[in-house]
Parts: structure tokens; C-alpha cells; sequence
């Protein structure tokens, strides 16, 4: 410290600084910096946002058929060409991307907030606790979710919100075993004695400095669930569980793609391009995510 | 004779954020029988100088920029992978510092023992199984026969090293380099390996490279001592000269890593702030075992503003009794006093409005902090918590602490990997004193740090409890450490106190063989008592 008045400004504008910071903010700076996962981020906006507007843009109906002109490969009227029924692909790939997107993040949301919910209580509680909610994970994940799906939907009546639900609930064991699997190991670290020894509350310790901690498995794991509840929901309309034609969806596309593959390839190719850059997209972002909240990734 | 002479070893390190120069223009010899001590921070290019010799530095982004190492007549330097293979091992091998991670856990001590005979010599199975056994018992090992078919995790920490130390001699090497080979240890198993190593190396006439951050560690067994400091000798020369009479002020540094401050040792004749009667924890056995009593029936009192050194082995229950006290944990039976209240059954949310009062300090400054909150987040955390300071005048708080533990300002939103293992300490202690506490349990503090780190983080503690009137209960297993610091000692074997009573009273007539075998343990006594004994006839420890 060279004189009292330096030592004075250091302090003022350090004093500026520490305001509003916090994991998020400095990851949020982090990401801004990594290409490859913008990149990821602004075609899922671009995504979203042209799903929403999709009624508005599409440029036919999506149940619209035209039966004497049958499936023809992209022209200037229809740009991804028609299916069987004549109808246009690229308005049922927009309309098929609301479900798609939909499932996609509703059902991996309920399945995050439960899995990671449940995980962490049950590795940070430990002993009988743990044992017994993990016993009751085991026991889910050993009835076949069809059979808890079908009754779901029997009982209820068929319904796209309770359709997610569903897959939501089969989809967050996995995720509180991860999620477990990480708290029991990271609550071992002294840093958790040192906050219980704060007087801080268990689940602020859980929330503040647990979680965090076990973001990385968990944002990966998330960019996996995404794509499988996408696939799901494919299984669970072929099964005439899920939505319903003319409705459409990415997997429900693709799946009748495969069908007519041989004649009629453009059906398979362009709801398969559409589900794959979403893919693409969302592993960028995940992988950006994960390295942007991690504080020793590099700072610069 | 001359086994090895290194010339002008340089090993840079190329970066992207530039060149480092880890080591720059080192040269020694190494004879037979004779040990060369390599001394330095973490850091200093002390083991990259060795394991570079042996081809072991990463290459890139390491790069050996000059010099000779001659071993056997040839430039190992300017050996193949292959040719080099041979080296290690046969020729050169190597004790590394932690004996729970340098063994397979999955195989057994027979198998890692005879793996490298078989390799380097093609012996067959009965054979090398043979020479094993007969090294394993020439290392210490009881009944070696049986112990060759034992699992890692069935051998305790020392035990561990001695089988490492037994790895490396199989192979009849003439040289081992042994890489901090007790800095993972306790006092009293570091004195044995030490003696174990000295004793094989006169009887098999090799020559040792002894790296260490630990100048006391290397004053019985080194031969000529090398002092190292970025990527240099600074000093060398033999153990006496380098001990009665250092000429660089590094090693004078090193040679005096004592705190500088002194406690004012005005201990209040009141009532005591924290104390135990007949206090046990027991933890729970294995299944169909009996309980494992940790801490068994102990009673002591911590006056107001004294410092207590806890002082025992791994596993002795002494970090388990601070936790007791803390009541991070509940103990079984026995009670727990603190500020006058029986805290031995309060349930968490009546400890709460306690929790400020007392804090703790951990070993590990690598575990104990948060990775993912920075040092201005870790220290708001418990201000906030306990409403010690509103948002307005929280950031003026956060900036009186990080200026008492002595963090630059600019740190203030760094995160705790960006921080050296002192510094990080330094936050953990910034941590413990936001609550203003009036007792702090300190489990060894500086166990995990370099010596000179060490006495650093020795004075601030001495500095803030002379500040802020703080009484303490320090834990180490290092009696040298605790006779700096504390007013009063007690030593804890298998969850007893065996002793206790002033710091001279213990180091000068300790009344039990066990306080008698710690004292004997401590790494170049000879040398320290010397100045022990100046400074308790000054009077500073009352």
C-alpha cells in the first residue's frame, strides 16, 4: 500500500464489485464466451420462439390433406415436400416441434425437480432415511412404467398435460439416484461441517452448498433426459398412448418415416434433421452450462 | 563412489500462459550410502527435478532445456522410453509421499511386491514370491509370510509406507528417491520409517534422494542438504554446515520456523468457558461388532482465553472430541458445558444462537471451503446468517475480515482454487472469526501446509487470539507445533487423556511412556530443544 488515499480508491471501487455476483451471474459471463453453446442457445430461442408462432406462419394446415397429389419429394409449394396423405411436412414438423418441445421440457422438468429433489434429501438425510426412500426408488424402477403410464391414462382420460406428467414421474428415478450418489459423497467434504457448525439450516446446506456442487452430472444427464422423453412420447403414440393423428410430433414423424423409408425418404430425413440439431443444440448448451458453473474452468 | 551426477538440469514447463521455469541449473552428486535431502516449498521444482531425470514430467508441455544426468555411464537424458524403463526400478526407483493412494487397492501386497521381479528379472511366481516375503520382513513387517497375502486396506498408514519403501528395494536398486515419504504420516510413524529407511540404506549401500518440504524432517538422515527455491538451489552443502551455520536467508527462514509473536498468556482465573465431565462418543461397529468408542470418559476444562493443545495419534479420538465440544456430533454419554449452559442434549435450533459463539477451523483448507462461492460469499455467508451486519455494511465487514486474516482486497471475488493452500486457510479462518466467537476448536490447521507456511498461519492464529480474546482448543499430532502456541497440553491415546498439564511440565518431565515416545518423535529435536530450552528460560510460557 502506497498511501493512504490509494488504499482508499482500491477499496471504493472494490466495494463496487462484490454486488449482485453470484455463481450464476459469473457463469452467465462464462457462457456469453463460449461460441459453440450460444450457438445452442439462440437456435433453441429460434426454436421456441417459431413454435409459438407457428399457427400464425405455417404455411397450410396441419391436418390439411391432399390425397390426389400423395407424397412428392420438396418443391416450391411445399418445401419439404408432402407425406402419403398429401399433407405439407414442414407444417407438420412445426406443429409436431410444439409437442416435441413441450414434452421435451415439461417432462424433463418434472422429472428434475422431483429427482433432484428427492436425491438430495435422501443423500444428505443418510442412514435409515436414505435407505428407505432409495428402497422406494427401487421399487418404482422395478414396475414397468408402461403398465404405470396406461393406468395413469385409464384413470384420468387422455390428456397431453398428464402425458407429460407421466413421463416426468418414470423419468426422475434415475436422476435422484445420481443426484443422491453425488450429496452423499460431497457431504462428506468439511466444507459441510464447516456450515452446519455456521448453525446454517440442512436444507440451506443442501440448496447453497450441495447442489451447486453436483451441477455437473446433473446438466449432463439432463441433456440426455430431454431426447428420451422426446423418444417416449414417440413409443407411447405408436402405442396409441400419446397424441393422436392428424396431432403430430417429431417422434411420432419419424417413426412413420421409418416406415416408408425406402420409398419416400424426405418423411424420415427432415423430422430426423430437425430432432437432431435440437439434439445437437441442447448437448452444446449443456456441455457450455456445465463447464460455465464450474468456477475452475478457466477464469479469462 | 559416485552413483549419479546431475549437471545443470533445466526443466521448463511451456504453457499458454507462458513459460515456467521449474527447475533451472541444478546440479548434485549422489553417492552410495550416502543421502541427499532436496528441500523446498511446494512448488519449487523440487520433485519435477527428479521425476524429470527418470522421464516421468509430462512431455509436452515439460521440455528439458539442458544438462547431463549420468547414471551408470550413460546421459539418461538422452535415453529411449524403452532403455529408460529399464532404468526405473532396476536402477533408480521411487518412494512416493502417500502410502493410502500409491497402492492398488484391488491387488494384493504379495502381487504389487512381486510384480516388478517378475517384470525386470523374469523370475518365476515361487521365486519372486520368495525374495518378497524376505523383503517384506527386512522392512519391519511381522509374520511376512502370512502378510504377503493381505489387502492394502488391512495395513495402516505406516505399515503401508513400509511396504512401499519394500516395493522400492525389491528390485536391489542403487538409488531411491523418496518423494516426502513421511509427510503423510503421524510423528511417531514418521520417526520409524525415517529410522527404517536410514538403516536399509547403510545396510544395502544406496543412495537416497530424499525431497522434502521439511528441514527438521531430513536433520538425522541427510548427508548433504540442498535447499530449493523457484526452480534453484540457493543453497548446498552438508547437514552441519547448512544447520549450525546457513548462509542464504531462505534457509535461515526454514531453519527458523517459529512463530513470531508470542501469546500474552494472561489466562483469567474464572470460571471455565468450555467443560467436559466424563464425556463418550461412541460410533457404531461394523455389523455384529461392538461399538468403537471413540472418546472414552473424558473430563477437562478450557479456562477463558487459554489456548489448550490437544495433542495425540490418528485415531485417537481427539478430532472426534472437538467435534463433541462443538456438538457437531451427539455424544453418548457425558457433558458437554459451554458459557455455563449444558449444551450435551440441545437440539439444533437451540444450538443455533451458540453456533456463533463457537467455531472451528479444519485440516484440509483444500475440503473446507465451498469450491463453488467466492471468499466474499464465503465470509458474507455467516454474517448475514447471524445478522452480525445488514447488506448496507456488509461489504465494509467483509473487507475488516479478509484484512485481519491478511487477504489482499483484490481477492475479495476470487474463487477458492485460485488460492494457494495458506491462503485458502486464511479464508477458512477469516470464516471462523465473522461470528465474533468466543471459542474456537482448531483440528490441525496446519498439518496439510508447508513448514513455512505453517508458521505463518501459527502467527495469525496467535494474532487474532491475542486481538479478539479468544480461547482455543488446538489439535495436532505434532507436539512441536502445539508447544508453540498452547498454554496448557493434553496428550489423548485410544480416546483417554494420559496426560496432561503446562507445556514445560509436559516437555520436561512427561509422566507417561506414550508423552515420552511423542516427544522422541519430533523430527530434529536435537536441534529444536536447544532453542526450547532459551525460550522457556526467558519466561515467555507461564
Amino acid at each position: 500500500m502506497t498511501s493512504e488515499s490509494g488504499s482508499i480508491g482500491s477499496i471504493n471501487t472494490a466495494l463496487e464489485m462484490p454486488r449482485g455476483t453470484s455463481l450464476w451471474e459469473d457463469g452467465w459471463h462464462r457462457l456469453r464466451k463460449n461460441k459453440l453453446a450460444m450457438f445452442g442457445f439462440f437456435y433453441l430461442l429460434l426454436l421456441i420462439l417459431i413454435c409459438l408462432v407457428t399457427p400464425w406462419i405455417a404455411p397450410y394446415g396441419y391436418e390439411e390433406q391432399n390425397l390426389r397429389l400423395g407424397a412428392v419429394p420438396p418443391t416450391a409449394e411445399h418445401w419439404l415436400g408432402t407425406d402419403t396423405f398429401g399433407r405439407d411436412m414442414l407444417t407438420r414438423i412445426l406443429y409436431g416441434g410444439r409437442i416435441s418441445l413441450m414434452v421435451g421440457f415439461i417432462a424433463t422438468a418434472v422429472a428434475l425437480v422431483i429427482g433432484v429433489t428427492y436425491g438430495a434429501i435422501a443423500g444428505y438425510a443418510g442412514g435409515k432415511i436414505d435407505n428407505a426412500m432409495m428402497r422406494l426408488v427401487d421399487i418404482f424402477y422395478a414396475l414397468p412404467y408402461m403398465i404405470f403410464i396406461i393406468l395413469l391414462m385409464v384413470v384420468f382420460g387422455r390428456n397431453l398435460l398428464l402425458l407429460f406428467l407421466a413421463i416426468g414421474a418414470v423419468e426422475w428415478l434415475v436422476m435422484a439416484r445420481i443426484v443422491r450418489g453425488q450429496i452423499q459423497s460431497l457431504r462428506q467434504q468439511e466444507y459441510v461441517e464447516a456450515a452446519i457448525s455456521l448453525g446454517l439450516s440442512p436444507l440451506t446446506i443442501i440448496f447453497k452448498h450441495l447442489m451447486p456442487n453436483a451441477l455437473g452430472p446433473v446438466i449432463v444427464y439432463t441433456t440426455l433426459t430431454i431426447p428420451n422423453v422426446m423418444l417416449l412420447e414417440a413409443f407411447l403414440s405408436f402405442l396409441g398412448l400419446g397424441i393422436q393423428p392428424p396431432q403430430s410430433s417429431w417422434g411420432v414423424l419419424i417413426s412413420y418415416g421409418v416406415e416408408t423409408m425406402e420409398e419416400y425418404p424426405w418423411l424420415l430425413i427432415f423430422p430426423g434433421l430437425a430432432l437432431t440439431t435440437t439434439l445437437f443444440a441442447l448437448n452444446f448448451l449443456g456441455d457450455g452450462l456445465r463447464d460455465a458453473l464450474d468456477p475452475k474452468a478457466s477464469r479469462d | 563412489m559416485k552413483l549419479l551426477q546431475v549437471q545443470d538440469l533445466a526443466v521448463h514447463f511451456h504453457t499458454r500462459n507462458g513459460i515456467v521455469e521449474a527447475v533451472n541449473g541444478v546440479s548434485f552428486d549422489v553417492e552410495a550410502g550416502k543421502t541427499f535431502a532436496i528441500i523446498g516449498e511446494s512448488g519449487s521444482g523440487k520433485s519435477v527435478a527428479c521425476y524429470s531425470m527418470l522421464g516421468l514430467v509430462p512431455m509436452p508441455p515439460g521440455r528439458i532445456e539442458s544438462g547431463k544426468v549420468l547414471f551408470q555411464e550413460q546421459d539418461l537424458l538422452g535415453l529411449s522410453e524403452r532403455a529408460l524403463r529399464k532404468v526405473r526400478g532396476k536402477g533408480i526407483s521411487i518412494i512416493f509421499q502417500d502410502p493410502m493412494t500409491s497402492l492398488n487397492p484391488y491387488l494384493k501386497i504379495g502381487d504389487q511386491l512381486t510384480e516388478p521381479l517378475r517384470q525386470h528379472f523374469g523370475m518365476d511366481k515361487k521365486t519372486a514370491w520368495q525374495k518378497g516375503t524376505e523383503i517384506l520382513e527386512e522392512v519391519g513387517i511381522q509374520n511376512a509370510a502370512a502378510r504377503m497375502n493381505a489387502w492394502p486396506f488391512e495395513f495402516s498408514g505406516g505399515m503401508r509406507q513400509r511396504v512401499v519403501i519394500a516395493m522400492a528395494l525389491v528390485t536391489e536398486p542403487e538409488i531411491i528417491i523418496a518423494d516426502e515419504p513421511t509427510t503423510a504420516l503421524d510423528v511417531t510413524v514418521q520417526a520409524q520409517i525415517l529410522r527404517l529407511l536410514k538403516e536399509l540404506q547403510q545396510r544395502r549401500n544406496i543412495g537416497v534422494i530424499f525431497i522434502s518440504h521439511d528441514l527438521s524432517v531430513v536433520s538425522d538422515i541427510a548427508d548433504e542438504i540442498a535447499v530449493m527455491q523457484n526452480g534453484k538451489f540457493v543453497e548446498q552443502g552438508d547437514r552441519e554446515a547448512i544447520f549450525r551455520n546457513p548462509q542464504h536467508d531462505y534457509t535461515k527462514m526454514l531453519l527458523a520456523a517459529v512463530p513470531a509473536t508470542q501469546k500474552k498468556s494472561d489466562i483469567v482465573d474464572a470460571a471455565p468457558l468450555v467443560s467436559l465431565s466424563n464425556l463418550v462418543v461412541e460410533f457404531p461397529g461394523g455389523k455384529g461388532q461392538e461399538k468403537i468408542r471413540a472418546v472414552d470418559n473424558v473430563t477437562l476444562e478450557i479456562k477463558p482465553q487459554e489456548i489448550l493443545g490437544l495433542v495425540g495419534e490418528s485415531g485417537s479420538g481427539k478430532s472426534t472430541l472437538g467435534r463433541a465440544v462443538l456438538r457437531l456430533l451427539t455424544p453418548t454419554s457425558g457433558q458437554v458445558v459451554f458459557e455455563e449452559q449444558d449444551i450435551s442434549e440441545y437440539s439444533r435450533s437451540q444450538m443455533k444462537p451458540l453456533r456463533r459463539r463457537m467455531q472451528m477451523i479444519f485440516q484440509d483448507p483444500y475440503s473446507s471451503l465451498n469450491p463453488r462461492m467466492t471468499v466474499y460469499d464465503t465470509l458474507a455467508e455467516p454474517l448475514l446468517l447471524h445478522k452480525i451486519c445488514n447488506r448496507k455494511t456488509l461489504d465494509a465487514e467483509v473487507f475488516a475480515l479478509m484484512d485481519s486474516v491478511g487477504l489482499s482486497r483484490e481477492s475479495v471475488l476470487r474463487y477458492p482454487h485460485e488460492f494457494s493452500g495458506g491462503q485458502r486457510q486464511r479464508i477458512a479462518i477469516g470464516r471462523a472469526i465473522s461470528t465474533k466467537p468466543s471459542f474456537i476448536v482448531a483440528d490441525e490447521p496446519v498439518s496439510a501446509l508447508d513448514v513455512t507456511i505453517q508458521s505463518q498461519i501459527l502467527d495469525l492464529l496467535l494474532d487474532l487470539v491475542n486481538r479478539f480474546d479468544l480461547t482455543m482448543l488446538f489439535i495436532s499430532h505434532d507436539l512441536g507445533v502445539v508447544r508453540y502456541l498452547s498454554d496448557r497440553i493434553v496428550v489423548m491415546k485410544d480416546g483417554i487423556l494420559v496426560e496432561s498439564g503446562s507445556v514445560e511440565a509436559v516437555f520436561e518431565h512427561p509422566t507417561e511412556d506414550y508423552t515420552r515416545a511423542l516427544l522422541d518423535a519430533i523430527p530434529g529435536k536435537r536441534l529444536f530443544l536447544d532453542d526450547a530450552a532459551e525460550s522457556m528460560e526467558e519466561g515467555t510460557i507461564t
